[in-house]
């Protein structure tokens, strides 16, 4: 009997539900797209392996490493892949388009990123041309490309225009795999700058490093480095997931303010769903009285004031959640150029219901507290 | 009969306070997130409308985005240096100062994280270039040694960045010998040093670019062509001010796109959230309103009066919610561009401007949340409305 008032209850008031339902779905949805926006930052950190060192000159990322330091590495003990590249950024026909591009040396490259999946033969036409280039499926996607085409890229560090043959298109093995990126031959680009820029020659960006196991990360990385110190290029090693969160770390205050605004939304909604909560529990003093009398007990009413308030986050919820797919959809691609990877997490989702499940708790609480303290009488009396 | 007294819609808000407070508080929150973004998006543009000066033109190597991409030949910063457009200082030499920009990643205080940090090699005339820097603490470096001064942002926020403290890069140990202040503009997130020892620490023989004065502001145009146009040179020239607001347009447009987003949602819960209380406040209300059509006051009187409450219910929550964000001035945000790469700070700035529109804001959510609650307030049947409660 209960139940089916607990039902009935919340379409008393059809206008007063339906607006707070909508109210919690935006809540919701704003809850986990910013939640979203969060985790698209960290999608390089989720992306990095374990295995896996970068190397980097010791005074910034701007500054290169010499060619030579590739044998170096390769004979530390624990050292069991080196690959290196260089950042090559550049544009696509106009600066709006920027590419996320680097120049890498092919075989160790591929071998020591098995995530990038690209069939066989493509990955044996891309090895086998240095003018040749490979591609995540979304950057394809977004301009285009097939296999065999011509793309030709600006570039803002090396200058020039750059042409590139089009030889595979790489899928990602895992959701966080970015499938945004651009790569080519490293010797394309060192082969030109030997002719430009003789000076910027036999430069390196970055050496990728595999080791044999994750526990030897630590002591091959303090190995690389002891090795170069006072040297005129010092490096810094460090595991591709601390590389990466470097990266987050400098943007930090924006990460905490998104961070912050997601709890303020939950805030904002968790006063609109109390207030309707308690509005509903005022206008029905003079029925929890009467339910009271007909011998219910307060636990019921509590029951009853509980049930309706969950129920309304709940749908309010549930909406919001089915919102979110598309709204995450607009978002990549308004933000494309920011965000690599923007996917909805699980945890993302997870994280809405429990939102959900305590908006409806603390909108209750009052309300509850006022139905089990009701007395009888004072309920009857009172009138409104 | 006239409009229904203005103390009626306050003193129904007063007695309502519970549920008054709680939806102003979310408004109140609501035009707090709308305020901060607009003061977030007006500081970045005022630290980098700051940063440049109309007058000054930055030269860098074609198709390079920033100083730090760039590299300019010593031939080429030659024949730039020779313009004819470059004005003449009081001394009477060229207002021209050949640059060099590399990133260098440092520590910061207490969290030992590392950033990137600008470290720019002044030439003789960089400081009269720029007259919103001046030193504020000790000297200028001398040429020929390892001194470096560091901006007032910097030398706060960096480990080894305070005045008689050490650096260590390019195998060498650069003392800081002076502060300076560079107001809010993004030279306060700069380290100066001189360009030849810098070069030389660097192992980086180009300069990054060429910044001079123009003699007329308005002989840009030209000077831009022929620089442009000049065969033993590939560069690109920009105005300073052009070129500083290009610098930011990825941030600016984030800022923009989240903060846009933000609101839109933001303010649908909270229009949703007065919808619901005058809705309430409405039916709660049934009888009083009867009683007031009896009297003889119009319906439009019913309205005007609770669209009047749900105007000042909204704002009531904008003048809290401008109040707090108010505070928020006194914050620094300091974060990386994306496009240098290099860190840079500002500050929440609030303007009259943002003041209005965020009251502007809070007002309109009252009146959209108050209007359908009272049309439905002043259709009410006169008779059926006493016969309830």
């Amino acid at each position: 009997m209960l139940l089916k008032l607990l039902f009935k209850n919340p379409f008393r008031h059809k206008l007063r539900a339906v607006l707070t339902i909508l109210g919690i779905a935006v809540a919701i949805l704003s809850f986990g797209i910013l939640r979203t926006v969060v985790g698209a930052w960290y999608a390089g950190v989720e992306a990095s392996s374990a295995t896996r060192l970068v190397t980097r000159n010791s005074i910034s990322i701007i500054f290169p490493l010499p060619l030579s330091y590739a044998e170096k590495i390769r004979q530390v003990d624990g050292v069991k892949a080196v690959s290196y590249g260089n950042w090559f950024g550049g544009t696509y026909i106009n600066e709006k388009n920027f590419i996320a591009s680097f120049a890498v040396e092919p075989v160790s490259y591929l071998k020591m990123f098995p995530e990038l999946v690209l069939p066989p033969d493509q990955e044996k036409a891309f090895i086998g041309d240095r003018k040749s280039c490979f591609v995540g499926r979304k950057l394809a996607e977004r301009f285009h490309w097939k296999i065999g085409d011509t793309i030709t890229l600006k570039g803002n560090i090396f200058p020039g225009n750059w042409e590139f043959v089009l030889k595979g298109i790489y899928k990602g093995k895992f959701k966080s795999t970015p499938e945004d990126q651009f790569r080519f031959h490293w010797d394309y680009l060192n082969e030109t700058m030997k002719k430009t820029a003789p000076r910027r020659a036999d430069q390196i960006g970055f050496y990728m490093i595999e080791v044999k196991s994750p526990e030897l990360a630590a002591r091959v990385a303090q190995d690389i480095d002891r090795m170069f110190k006072n040297s005129l290029a010092e490096t810094i090693t460090e595991t591709e997931k601390a590389f990466q969160l470097g990266f987050i770390s400098m943007v930090e205050a924006i990460v905490i303010a998104i961070q912050l605004v997601s709890f303020v939304v939950v805030v904002i909604i968790m006063a609109v769903a109390a207030n309707t909560m308690a509005m509903t529990a005022r206008e029905r003093i003079g029925e929890y009285a009467v339910l009271k009398t007909l011998g219910f007990g307060g636990w019921d009413i509590a029951f009853l004031v509980f049930g309706e308030s969950l129920f309304l986050s709940m749908a309010g919820c549930a909406i919001g959640i089915a919102l979110t797919f598309p709204a995450a959809a607009w978002f990549r691609a308004e933000l494309g150029d920011y965000f690599p990877v923007f996917n909805v997490a699980n945890k993302t989702i997870y994280m809405d219901v429990a939102a959900g499940l305590v908006v409806g708790t603390v909108a209750a609480v009052f309300p509850v507290w006022r139905a089990i303290t009701l007395r009888i009488a004072d309920g009857l009396r009172r009138i409104g | 009969m006239g409009a229904i007294p203005f103390s009626y819609s306050l003193r129904n808000l007063w007695t309502r306070r519970l549920t008054t407070s709680l939806t102003a508080g979310g408004m109140a929150l609501v035009v707090f997130v709308f305020a901060s973004v607009l003061m977030l998006s007006e500081g970045l543009r005022k630290t980098l409308v700051d940063t440049g000066s109309y007058d000054n033109a930055v030269v860098i190597r074609k198709s390079a985005e920033s100083e730090v991409q760039s590299g300019v030949e010593r031939t080429q910063a030659s024949i730039i240096e020779s313009q004819p457009e470059i004005a003449v200082g009081a001394d009477g030499e060229r207002l021209v100062a050949k640059e060099v920009v590399v990133l260098i990643n440092l520590p910061k205080r207490g969290s030992d994280k590392p950033s990137n940090v600008e470290i720019r090699g002044i030439g003789r005339h960089s400081m009269s270039l720029r007259l919103q820097v001046r030193l504020a603490e000790g000297r200028m470096p001398r040429p020929g040694l390892a001194e470096i001064i560091a901006g007032q942002g910097v030398a706060k926020r960096f480990k080894g960045a305070g005045l008689g403290e050490t650096l260590r890069f390019g195998m060498r140990e650069w003392t800081v010998v002076g502060i300076f202040d560079a107001g809010n503009t993004g030279f306060s997130s700069e380290i100066w040093g001189d360009a030849d020892q810098l070069m030389q620490a660097f192992r980086r023989p180009v300069y990054s670019s060429v910044i001079f004065r123009l003699r007329d502001p308005s002989e840009f145009g030209r000077v831009k062509t022929r620089l442009e146009s000049d065969p033993r040179l590939s560069v690109d020239a920009r105005r300073e001010t052009k070129y500083y607001s290009d610098q930011s347009e990825l941030m600016a447009k984030f800022l923009r796109i989240m903060g846009l987003a933000l609101t839109v949602i933001f303010s649908i819960g909270a229009v949703i959230g007065a919808m619901i209380t005058m809705y309430a406040a409405v039916s709660n209300r049934v009888g009083e309103i009867g009683t007031l059509r009896a009297l003889g006051f119009r319906r439009r009187s019913v309205v005007l009066s609770f669209i009047m409450e749900s105007l000042l219910l909204g704002l009531t929550g904008g003048l809290a919610g401008l109040f707090f964000a108010s505070f928020l001035q006194f914050f620094t945000i300091s974060t990386m561009n994306w496009q240098t790469f290099s860190e840079l700070a500002f500050t929440f700035t609030l303007t009259f401007e943002i003041a209005w529109k965020s009251l502007a804001f809070s007002l309109v959510m009252g009146l959209i949340g108050g209007v359908l609650p009272a049309f439905r307030a002043a259709n009410m049947n006169i008779v059926e409305a006493l016969r309830t409660s």
